[in-house]
């Protein structure tokens, strides 16, 4: 029966092949609008959780604070607080994975006949663990290497192109403000920061060789600042009271004074980067789908001109036995085959549409399985919901009333 | 055949409703048909044979009286089973022809069979029998605008046929046909009443068209005026038109 009403919609689409094409074209532009912007959107909204991801997840930064002395306030981060001692008795907190202590500072780095600026951060193991950053080559400095401050390092993609070119660095001996450091691996690039910054840039060497053999300085022992992780993203906030608590008591701070640390959550920041990229990608959805709707109104219209122009035909098929539901039926698979070709279409249109945005423009896209689905059963039900009304018309037409119409 | 008649109607009465208040259509109409008969209905304009037709095919239902269709209660019936008793009993011919004009000649001899589940093989077989039958057999992939009118007439014979009813009610048939074509069309009706015992129920204003049949049923302002054998009918008061 089903078989026979295809049969049946399909000569009466074909018999008047550009408005079935017309009608189809709402739908295909309404489709493949929906999927090509939820395919920005989205391409956008990964763009955003790469870099949150490439920063660590569930992290809080602790840094030094401000200092009073003689009466003179110093801005945060001004004088380091914060020592290695305090990087271990956070790291026994239940609920923190890793805690690496940071203590950074600017150096030149030679090998043979380059040389290059960067950033060298002392820090412990850990640090990788924290940042959720793998070697794409060699292997991390360990514990002892901190314990005994030797001088190994670790190198960014950026530092390795610079300095070592098309040598393989791992192994190789580089200097640092003139000593000599083992490059024992090299990091796997991590690309820009949430702000820019390209994280391959950089240096990383036992904490203890920093302070004691590079950076040297006043306070030895101290770091500038600790990134601490959590073990869950709900862990967090009885975490930052516990970890203030702690350095409180071990920094001696009285009651109701300040404290000279300060610790942050960074996760916030990170929310509300996903969360503007989800708006965005949310809007150009509905922008899209306001489309779809119009091709679904479309379908309603010519399908309320075909209802009308076929009221003979109708009233034939009525008298010869169709009941009102095989006439529902009928129109409603019209609107139905419509709106569902005219999906394929639209589909195959917006993800190549996607791609040669991808190509073009160098935009991240994202084509999502959900996404086609989601556009695939909008369309299925626009179809349903504005061909349900002219199919509904046309059934209910008295059989003498529409034979007799001219 | 059975001894029931297929078309029982008894004190069927019709009525429209108009701004003026209801205007009376049909009136105290009784009347039986058996199988196998071939009757036609004569009447001048407005005497109510248009819609008495209308309620014999189950197209609209008395305002009062009973009309008993192949033994059952048509005015008891729901809209599915009214267009369920058109399909399966009653097949229609109409003055326009009314087929299907973008599909083709099998396929429109074919539409009934849809409304009964039938499967499309057994339907164009079916189809093409019929088309055969009315002599229009090498014909099926035609379509109705490439045939002529009397063509046309025979190809909606044929869709009546299709669904294998007892009953024909054809509505002025010829009314759009010369009168050569015409004879034609009323030499196939005498021979599927003949041959095949379909009861056939032809309204007509032409007397030569109305002499094909056995009996005649006279209406004039919504009473029947005259029932009996077609040879022992009165003539006619005034005109052709009767």
């Amino acid at each position: 029966m089903i078989a026979a009403m295809l049969g049946e919609a399909w000569v009466a689409m074909g018999a008047n092949r550009l408005r079935t094409f017309l009608t189809m074209l709402g739908m295909v532009i309404g489709v493949s609008a929906v999927i090509l912007m939820l395919a920005v959107g989205q391409g956008a909204q990964k763009q955003v959780q790469d870099s949150i991801a490439s920063m660590g997840s569930n992290l809080f930064v602790v840094l030094s604070g401000s200092v009073t002395s003689g009466g003179v306030r110093m801005g945060g981060g001004a004088t380091p607080t914060l020592t290695l001692a305090d990087a271990q008795a956070l790291e026994e907190l239940p609920g923190i994975t890793a805690v690496a202590p940071s203590s950074p500072g600017t150096a030149q780095l030679v090998y043979g006949p380059n040389n290059w600026s960067t950033q060298v951060i002392g820090t412990s193991p850990s640090y990788l663990t924290v940042r959720d950053w793998t070697l794409s080559a060699g292997f991390p400095f360990t514990d002892s290497d901190v314990r005994s401050a030797t001088r190994v390092a670790l190198i960014g993609q950026t530092v390795a192109q610079n300095l070592f070119g098309e040598d393989d660095p791992v192994g190789k001996n580089m200097r640092i403000r003139g000593s000599p450091y083992v490059v024992l691996g090299v990091l796997a690039p991590k690309g820009q920061s949430l702000d820019g910054r390209d994280q391959d840039d950089t240096v990383l060497i036992p904490v203890t060789t920093a302070q004691r053999k590079l950076f040297g300085g006043q306070f030895i022992g101290t770091v500038r600042f600790m990134t601490v992780q959590a073990e869950s993203a709900e862990a967090m906030p009885a975490l930052e009271k516990s970890m203030t608590e702690l350095l409180r008591q071990r920094h001696r701070i009285r009651e109701g004074a300040d404290p000279d640390f300060m610790v942050r959550n960074l996760t916030a920041v990170a929310a509300t980067a996903a969360a503007t990229a989800q708006v965005m990608s949310l809007m150009l959805g509905a922008i899209a789908s306001i489309s779809l709707l119009v091709g679904g109104i479309g379908i309603m219209n010519i399908m309320l001109v075909s209802v009308t122009e076929r009221t003979r035909e109708i009233g034939i098929r009525m008298a010869i036995g169709a009941r009102q539901r095989d006439i529902l039926i009928q129109f409603l698979l019209e609107a139905i085959i419509i709106s569902v070709v005219g999906c394929f279409v639209g589909v195959v249109l917006g993800v190549g549409g996607a791609m040669l945005v991808q190509q073009l423009a160098n935009m991240t896209v994202v084509v999502t399985a959900s996404s086609v689905m989601l556009a695939f059963a909008v369309a299925a039900t626009v179809g349903v919901f504005f061909g349900y009304y002219p199919a509904r018309k046309a059934a209910g037409m008295r059989p003498i009333d529409a034979l007799r119409y001219q | 055949m059975s001894a029931d008649p297929i078309i029982r109607i008894e004190r069927l009465y019709k009525e429209y409703q108009t701004d003026a208040g209801p205007v009376p259509v049909l009136k105290d109409v009784t009347l039986d048909v058996m199988p196998g008969e071939f009757v036609a209905i004569m009447g001048p304009s407005g005497s109510g044979k248009s819609t008495f037709m209308n309620i014999l095919g189950c197209l609209d239902i008395p305002t009062s009286g009973t009309y008993l269709l192949n033994g059952r209660d048509v005015g008891a019936q729901s809209s599915d089973a009214l267009a369920h008793l058109r399909n399966e009993v009653i097949g229609f011919v109409f003055q326009g022809f009314n087929l299907l004009p973008r599909a083709s000649l099998e396929d429109n001899v074919a539409l009934p069979l849809i409304y009964r589940g039938v499967t499309r093989i057994e339907r164009l077989a079916r189809a093409n029998e019929m088309l055969a039958k009315v002599g229009l057999g090498g014909y099926s992939r035609s379509r109705p605008n490439q045939i002529s009118g009397g063509q046309q007439q025979r190809v909606a014979i044929a869709r009546a046929l299709a669904s294998q009813p007892k009953l024909i009610l054809a509505d002025e048939p010829t009314g759009n046909l010369d009168t050569h074509t015409s004879e034609e069309i009323m030499a196939l009706f005498t021979e599927l009443n003949k041959r095949d015992g379909i009861t056939i129920v032809l309204v007509t204003h032409e007397w030569d068209i109305a002499a094909g049949a056995q009996r005649l049923v006279r209406l004039a302002d919504g009473r029947v005026v005259y029932d009996g054998p077609m040879s022992e009918a009165p003539p006619l008061v005034s005109g052709a038109h009767a």
